[in-house]
């Protein structure tokens, strides 16, 4: 803060307290009233309102919160006056989470050298998984952890780049980059139909042009199975999705399955998962990792 | 246009000024026997047994009576209260609110003078000034004289005992929230938190200030149910008053005059009903709003009429249409109503108390889209459970779900929650497509204790699906 505005709120804060003080001693005293039952001409349904003293307490009741504000305002900080307390908002959060740390960092530590499979047997790791997993995961995976468009369902068994523990613990803490090439310009429209009929085929759709497929899965042979494997399965190592089951990260609601996998071959997909381990720690990680995992053993 | 117009003279020395506020005048209240006074004072006792005994009773291994507020958790007796049964709270304070409103109709301020903690500690500690620094007269005499050492040491007797009371009061009071058996050791031993040595403190200094020194100013100036009181009363309240046609003319005779005959009534105007008034009024200027119908007034004045020979209850409890020599009615439409309102609000509380489930169900639809399809073709919803158990004693929960045909729930088998815990997960429903009739359909999910089927709740969901056009 510059100087002009600590002194401009100090000044303000001082005329304020100042001001009230005039304005006890400026109306202390009123003209004598001829005794009681004088009123203050105010009336409200015939009722009026007397012009009776205040208690004396009720005026040094005043007084105390004015003394108050003073001691107040030298014990806290204002403007750049750090206050004798030396009290900041800043330095009360670091208090509060060097005493969190000391409260509940022996429990991560505890925790922090259970396999990450074994967790899901620990009621106190499995709360303390779940509420992290809300504060930080639910906003994409959802609060059940099933996923949606774009984002991988966690319940379901059916892992990406494998469902381990620890392999699951990687993906938090580094975050994973899940790329899709676009092959719109190298296969052509009709390459690319015939490569998402045979995709449809692969995962068992009912209704497939077979002669469309047999031309598709020339081309497939040629340009995907370097990732997604000669039979369609995926490949973990990559993150290459199984082509085989019915499961599909990019199919939108409403629209037809033919139409998202001609689209995503085409214009090819970027899905990107976020590093954790900055933001939560290894030890935090470790036990949404279990938390994670303990979803797909239901 | 000779006309002047009308000066007033406002220099300085013309107008005579006054301070705006007023110094508490001390009353200096009398001791008097009487009937009401023993009412006041077994009924008081009462009280103060109920105050300082409740503490000490215990109930299933902790304090009956126990407000836990790090815990969050309320324990009267047999029934625990949560915050969810914040509702309960508001309406038993609403219950006596009303029972409040209904004595108000019926007999005035009689709260006031026979029960609030404001009058009752006041009384005690005015009976620790009578034993300290004397009778009335006395008191005045001391308090008008220069300090000398027995003043002081009346002055300081009677304020070490008012503490004394105080921080009898103050222990009491927190130990209402913090359990008195830990916490008295802990207080002997100065291993007592700093909270509680504050609010310990204060609770002291509280108690002292009020009953010691505010007294009155209480109830003319701060109590809330003083300032609207007034708006109960009416015709038929009973009110504490003096009887103006029997009493006027006032004045002192000698014992044995038939008051007729010297052209007087009754009041020998011997000031008696002022002095013991704790709010320092003359009653017989008519009921004035710093009245608390306590009926020191009226012992104190049928004492004098009993020495006199004359009839009792000059001043008595009375409404204003038998003063009036109207017929007085008890039973009126606003008592009624009061009384209905009352009848039902208890009856309606005692049954919920009674028919509570300690346990508590709550669902929260899974945020994100209303409904997924699985990679099978089935129909998805999720919720977030909230299960809580409010009773005293660790339990095993089983959750089930109906309203649909073939619905399948996809949640822990049994959920284990201890006394006074919470357990919080997600489940999962699925559904083949072609049982769903309609996109939108109500389901309840079910919790019950394993070990005693009493204990089940129901809450009501919704399970969406695809829309059908």
């Amino acid at each position: 803060m510059s100087s002009f505005w600590s002194f401009y709120i100090i000044g303000i804060t001082t005329i304020f307290l100042v001001g009230i003080v005039a304005l006890i001693h400026f109306t202390r005293r009123m003209p004598d009233s001829e005794g009681v039952g004088e009123t203050t001409g105010h009336q409200f349904d015939g009722i009026e309102e007397f012009n009776n003293p205040m208690p004396k307490w009720w005026l040094n009741l005043f007084w105390a919160t004015i003394i108050f504000a003073v001691g107040y305002l030298i014990a806290m900080p204002v403007g750049n006056w750090k206050g004798l307390l030396n009290w900041s908002s800043s330095g009360q959060l670091t208090n509060d989470q060097i005493e969190h740390e000391r409260r509940y960092g022996e429990i991560y530590q505890r925790l922090a050298s259970v396999p990450v499979e074994d967790l899901k047997d620990n009621p106190q790791a499995m709360r303390v998984g779940q509420r992290l997993f809300e504060d930080n995961c639910a906003l994409c995976h959802g609060q059940a952890a099933t996923g949606g468009y774009g984002f991988p369902n966690l319940t379901d068994n059916d892992w990406l780049y494998g469902g381990a523990g620890d392999t699951i613990k990687t993906t938090v803490l580094g975050g994973r980059n899940g790329q899709m090439p676009a092959w719109g310009d190298a296969l052509g429209a009709a390459g690319v139909r015939a490569v998402a009929e045979y995709v449809m085929q692969l995962s068992g759709q009912d209704d497939v042009n077979a002669s469309l497929a047999r031309q598709g899965q020339t081309l497939f042979n040629a340009s995907c199975v370097a990732c997604h494997g000669q039979d369609g399965t995926g490949n973990h190592a990559l993150g290459a999705p199984n082509l085989t089951d019915n499961t599909w990260l990019y199919r939108i609601p409403g629209e037809s399955l033919r139409d998202s996998v001609q689209y995503t071959v085409e214009h090819g997909r970027s899905g990107r998962m976020p590093a954790w381990a900055d933001v939560l720690g290894e030890e935090r990680v470790h036990i949404v990792a279990g938390y994670i995992y303990s979803l797909s053993q239901l | 246009m000779t006309d002047k117009i009308q000066v007033k003279d406002v220099t300085d020395d013309a107008v005579k000024t006054v301070d705006l506020y007023q110094e508490r005048e001390k009353i200096y209240v009398r001791r008097i026997k009487g009937f009401y006074r023993n009412l006041r004072v077994y009924g008081g006792a009462a009280l103060f047994a109920l105050y300082f005994g409740t503490l000490w009773l215990d109930w299933n291994g902790r304090q009956a009576v126990l407000f836990d507020l790090p815990a969050r958790q309320f324990h009267i007796l047999g029934i625990t209260f949560w915050p969810q049964d914040f509702m309960l709270l508001s309406w038993a304070l609403i219950i006596c609110a009303f029972a409040l409103f209904l004595v108000t109709v019926l007999a005035g301020r009689v709260w006031c003078g026979y029960t609030c903690p404001q009058s009752a500690w006041t009384w005690i500690f005015m009976f620790i000034e009578e034993k300290t620094e004397g009778k009335r007269n006395a008191r005045i005499k001391l308090d008008d004289q220069p300090m000398t050492l027995e003043k002081f040491a009346r002055k300081a007797a009677k304020h070490l005992l008012w503490l004394a009371v105080a921080l009898a009061t103050a222990l009491t009071f927190v130990g209402y929230f913090v359990p008195i058996k830990t916490l008295l050791p802990q207080l002997v031993t100065f291993q007592v938190g700093g909270w509680a040595i504050f609010w310990i403190a204060f609770f002291t200094l509280a108690t002292y200030g009020n009953a010691g020194w505010l007294r009155e100013q209480v109830c003319i100036y701060m109590c809330p149910y003083a300032r609207f009181q007034a708006v109960m009363f009416d015709q038929d309240t009973l009110i504490v008053s003096y009887d103006e046609a029997r009493g006027e003319p006032r004045g002192a005779r000698k014992r044995g005059i038939e008051p007729s005959e010297v052209g007087l009534g009754d009041c020998i105007d011997c000031e008696l009903c002022v002095q013991v008034c704790p709010t320092g009024i003359d009653i017989r200027d008519g009921l004035q709003y710093e009245c608390i119908g306590c009926a020191a007034c009226i012992d104190a004045c049928d004492s004098v009429m009993d020495k006199m020979g004359y009839e009792p209850g000059l001043i008595r409890y009375t409404t204003e249409n038998s003063l009036e020599g109207k017929p007085s009615r008890i039973l009126r439409p606003r008592l009624i109503g009061y009384g209905l309102a009352l009848a039902v609000m208890i009856g309606l509380f005692s049954w919920v108390i009674a028919t509570r489930v300690p346990l508590d169900l709550s669902i929260e639809r899974g945020r994100g889209e209303l409904h997924r399809i699985t990679s099978e073709g089935l129909v998805e919803n999720s919720y977030q459970i909230s299960l809580m158990n409010m009773s005293e004693r660790d339990h095993r929960y089983r959750l089930s779900v109906d309203g649909l045909d073939d619905l399948e729930l996809i949640a822990p088998p049994m959920v284990e929650v201890e006394a006074g815990g919470v357990a919080e997960f997600p489940v999962r429903l699925l559904i083949n497509p072609n049982e769903l009739q309609l996109p939108n359909n109500e389901i309840h999910f079910t919790a019950e204790a394993v070990e005693d089927p009493s204990q089940r709740v129901s809450a009501e969901s919704r399970f969406f699906g695809p829309a059908r056009f």
